[in-house]
């Protein structure tokens, strides 16, 4: 990687672009715009809208939560907080969030002027708001929103539902071309807009976890597709895909689901491998140990993506030899898993390190991603599945891996790259308050889950037994604080667009390496128009 | 609040959570473990959580260590020199080696288990588990015994309007009994969605499916009351479907179903004898009925929730159409979630919640219904 340098001239080349510019202004600028730049920010503030939505609606969660009886908010809303919860943050939250980095980040990383499709580009996030526009629209209407989980099991998602199914499916298709769009884009870009010397092995990490993330993408977003097609047409077309009755079969669903949602818990959590795998080496100022071992990782983690779904369905009843090739084939993802914490430990052996803001976020992913990792590696083991199902514990791991890992990533990820955005340094004190303030509630917030859900608290519950009250009442001070500490986080990004705050180099971080660092900051509207020399 | 765990305990788990010290005294004594359960197969599973467990926190303490130690070490401030090394062949084929050597040791015990659990032939007692909306039925495939299981916890404790009891949410009307030192095989199944019936004691979590069987056994080997609850979302009331387990000896387990055979057949008799109820009887009856059966969907005050529930206050069917009224009630509506009610109430509770849904809420139909009304129009329904 650290032969990613460019020649002096290529360097002055792109400062000349610097003064010529053009492009529109208004809101035909971000209407209209092909330029991956302006839809990489139009994904990642969409997603910052949807974390915070998706935030409120836990907040309802946690506050009917505070206390063992009802009351805030009937049972029936109650599940339509849990649904769009679960909907938001996978769908408009994270998965967007990674889009728009990879828009900034993809084509200057491989020195290409822009995505290869950038029309397509601009469709693939203006269908974002409808989809969402329409979900949310479900809260209005009779019967509210879904309120059969982010899961929609069938025959509650189907026979048993209000008419926000539609709705739902109809959003849930859109938001799936969107996502299948954005995956081809970043497939194309990478394959065929690669500057002259970039070959596959000097790729940065996150490009190669979101070439692999996105080949994850086109195989299961049409699998999503066809399970809400089939709740559709179940809901309303009179066919039994999931009704027994009709010799249909409602665990068939879950197979369907889950071999979609399986891989859909990588392609959340591949791309921050990507960025951590960048931050490490930059603040730890030695190359990324294992560069190799860390691609094949990523591979092996993306095959198994595809073999492990049942092992969310192990209470359905199965046969044991089902259980056993789930049980083995679930328990082996910890080896490459593993093999990636073991790298990153060993770049920062012998390194020289500093503790900036981005490198903080990426050090708590290390430890906090493991700790959900360890606890998937317990719900793995058959036996005590059967125990840990649906409870709590499972909602903890979840949170960790999702939380803790995507989410602390891609914060990692803004404050590493939002000085090349906006040429502005962020408030490095503020970012440090953030990450305080977030690690401590973050922890208050989802560790108890680990004990109320060993204790017996089943998740999706409204109301619990008295037992539960006093970690209960913690988790829902921790959720508070941590949704709290987030507005720190959006005061640094907005004084940073209003570029407040010192003039950022073009280097940025002393122990960067990539193109993005060769380009000045704020990275101009093109880039790359002439191919960088890769050494 | 104190009164389930002294606040002192509270905070010293706290922070041994915190300083990562995984103490085997605290786990067992906290209520913040799994439980270890009552059986053979609940021990086992309990011993796989704790090793598991340890394995984790044991690699958690090796690779949390170096990094820590390295972030303390290999800073900058400290004037510490980046090494320039990028990779090791020999490191990576270790730190994927004995990952694999730590997950063939954990996998033997779970399949040994594992194959235990699944394994329920040469079963002494079977009974039959169906969820619905939300409640739990109970069938005895060796005796003529069968009833619903419904949460007992009063409305009032819900709503925060009377002090919540010992067993908030975790007790039922009728539980299910089962006899000490019997293999019992439960066959699991659903009438609506999916629910799970999971008793953590047992070690049992298995869904219930409309339209499969699965099944799961246990043996409990001393008397007690076990209790659990629905572990998959299964609608608006899935926090409230609780179940409980009471394991009798063998003589009082007989003697119990004995006497569930007596009491069914006076009830049956009593029936067929009662006189007309009055309209005072009927109502005060038909409101009980009512709340704890009908108002979960349709609301105490009949208005239903729109879009999910009709309302019963001001419908056609429940102030003008009569038969309609009575064929829904005790036949259900396929394809929705109105279930029949025709053999989960007595003819006369029937009789009293009709009378009431026509009554209530200024519907004031004057309509009477009786026990005699129901059963005949049951009776060509069941021929």
């Amino acid at each position: 990687m650290s032969t990613n340098e460019l020649s002096a001239n290529e360097t002055s080349h792109d400062h000349d672009h610097d003064h010529h510019d053009h492009k529109p202004t208004g809101i035909t600028r971000w209407l209209y715009t092909t330029n991956h730049k302006d839809i990489g920010t139009l994904y990642l503030l969409f997603s910052l809208l949807m974390f915070f939505i998706g935030g409120i609606f836990a907040m309802v969660i946690r506050a009917e939560l505070f206390q063992p009886g009802l009351q805030l908010v009937e049972p029936h809303f109650f599940n339509q907080m849990t649904t769009l919860h679960g909907l938001i943050m996978v769908f408009g939250a994270v998965m967007p969030a990674f889009v728009g980095l990879a828009n900034w980040m993809l084509p200057i990383m491989i020195g290409a002027p822009d995505m290869a499709l950038p029309r397509m580009n601009n469709w693939s996030f203006w269908i974002l708001p409808f989809s969402f526009s329409i979900l949310l629209s479900t809260l209005f209407m009779d019967g509210g929103a879904p309120a059969a989980g982010w899961t929609f099991y069938a025959p509650l998602s189907t026979t048993y539902s209000g008419d926000s199914t539609a709705f739902f499916v109809f959003a849930v298709h859109l938001l799936g071309i969107s996502s299948i769009m954005g995956a081809i884009n970043v497939i194309v870009t990478i394959f065929n807009l690669r500057a002259p010397g970039m070959n596959w092995m000097k790729l940065p990490l996150f490009v190669w976890t979101w070439l692999i993330t996105a080949f994850l993408l086109l195989a299961v977003m049409p699998v999503l597709a066809g399970t809400v097609t089939m709740v559709l047409t179940d809901k309303y077309f009179g066919t039994s895909f999931f009704d027994a009755a009709g010799g249909g079969d409602p665990v068939m669903f879950q197979h369907i689901f889950w071999f979609f949602g399986h891989p859909e818990v990588y392609i959340m959590i591949l791309p921050a491998f990507g960025i951590v795998s960048s931050i490490v080496p930059a603040f730890a100022r030695k190359p990324l140990f294992g560069y190799e071992s860390m691609v094949w990782a990523t591979s092996s983690i993306a095959f198994l993506s595809f073999i492990v779904w049942m092992h969310h369905m192990f209470t359905t009843g199965m046969p044991v030899a089902a259980e056993l090739f789930f049980m083995y084939s679930t328990m082996l993802i910890a080896v490459p898993t593993g093999v990636k914490v073991f790298n990153w430990v060993a770049t920062m052996w012998r390194g020289s390190m500093t503790f900036e803001t981005p490198m903080m976020f990426a050090l708590a992913f290390i430890v906090l991603f493991t700790i959900g990792g360890f606890s998937g590696l317990m719900l793995a083991i058959v036996p005590a599945d059967f125990q840990y199902q649906d409870t709590y514990f499972v909602v903890a791991h979840f949170h960790y891996v999702l939380v803790t890992g995507a989410v602390f990533s891609l914060v990692a990820a803004v404050y590493y790259w939002l000085p090349k955005w906006t040429g502005v340094m962020y408030d490095e004190r503020l970012g440090q308050l953030h990450f305080w303030c977030s690690l401590v509630s973050v922890n208050l917030l989802f560790f108890p889950m680990h004990f109320v859900g060993l204790a017996g608290m089943p998740r999706r519950i409204p109301d619990y037994a008295l037992q539960f009250a006093d970690f209960n009442a913690l988790i829902s001070i921790g959720g508070m604080l941590f949704g709290l500490s987030q507005l720190i986080f959006v005061y640094v990004v907005i004084k940073c667009i209003r570029r407040k705050g010192v003039k950022a180099t073009t280097q940025v971080w002393e122990g960067a390496e990539g193109l993005e660092w060769t380009i000045p900051s704020p990275a101009p509207y093109h880039t790359f128009e002439t191919p960088p020399q890769i050494k | 609040m104190k009164r389930y765990f002294g606040n002192r305990n509270f905070i010293l788990w706290l922070l041994l959570c915190c300083c990562g010290l995984p103490l085997n005294a605290v786990a067992e004594a906290s209520s913040f473990n799994m439980t270890k359960g009552v059986t053979t197969i609940s021990h086992d599973v309990y011993d796989l959580h704790m090793i598991i467990f340890y394995i984790c926190c044991a690699i958690a303490v090796v690779v949390f260590g170096l990094m820590f130690w390295a972030m303390v070490h290999h800073r900058k401030s400290r004037g510490a020199v980046p090494a320039q090394f990028h990779g090791s062949t020999k490191m990576e084929i270790l730190w994927t080696a004995i990952p694999v050597i730590i997950l063939i040791v954990m996998a033997i015990p779970a399949t040994k288990t594992l194959i235990e659990m699944e394994d329920s032939s040469k079963s002494d007692l079977t009974i039959l588990v169906t969820g619905s909306q939300w409640k739990w039925h109970y069938k005895y495939l060796d005796h003529p015994v069968e009833f619903y299981s419904l949460l007992a916890t009063p409305r009032d404790q819900i709503e925060n309007k009377a002090a919540k009891g010992e067993h908030y949410l975790y007790e039922v009307d009728r539980p299910l009994v089962i006899p000490t030192g019997k293999k019992v095989r439960f066959l699991m199944t659903s009438d609506d969605v999916i629910h799970s019936w999971w008793v953590p004691d047992f070690a049992i979590k298995k869904d219930a499916t409309p339209g499969f069987i699965n099944e799961i056994w246990t043996r409990v080997d001393k008397p007690g009351v076990f209790r659990g609850q629905c572990a998959e979302l299964c609608g608006k009331d899935h926090g409230f479907m609780p179940i409980v387990v009471e394991a009798k000896e063998s003589a009082d387990f007989d003697a119990w179903i004995a006497a569930q055979v007596e009491a069914k057949a006076q009830a049956t008799a009593a029936e067929q004898a009662a006189a007309p109820m009055t309209k005072e009887e009927l109502m005060a009856l038909g409101q009980k009925t009512y709340e704890a059966r009908c108002a979960a969907c349709h609301q105490v005050n009949g208005e239903g929730l729109p879009g999910v529930f009709p309302a019963l206050k001001g419908s056609v069917m429940a102030t003008k159409d009569l038969p309609a009224h009575l064929d829904i009630v005790i036949a259900g509506k396929a394809g929705t979630a109105m279930q029949a009610f025709g053999n989960q109430l007595s003819t006369s509770e029937l009789a009293a919640v009709i009378t009431y849904e026509r009554n209530a809420w200024g519907n004031d139909t004057g309509d009477l219904v009786q026990a005699k009304d129901v059963a005949a129009a049951t009776k060509p329904a069941q021929e």
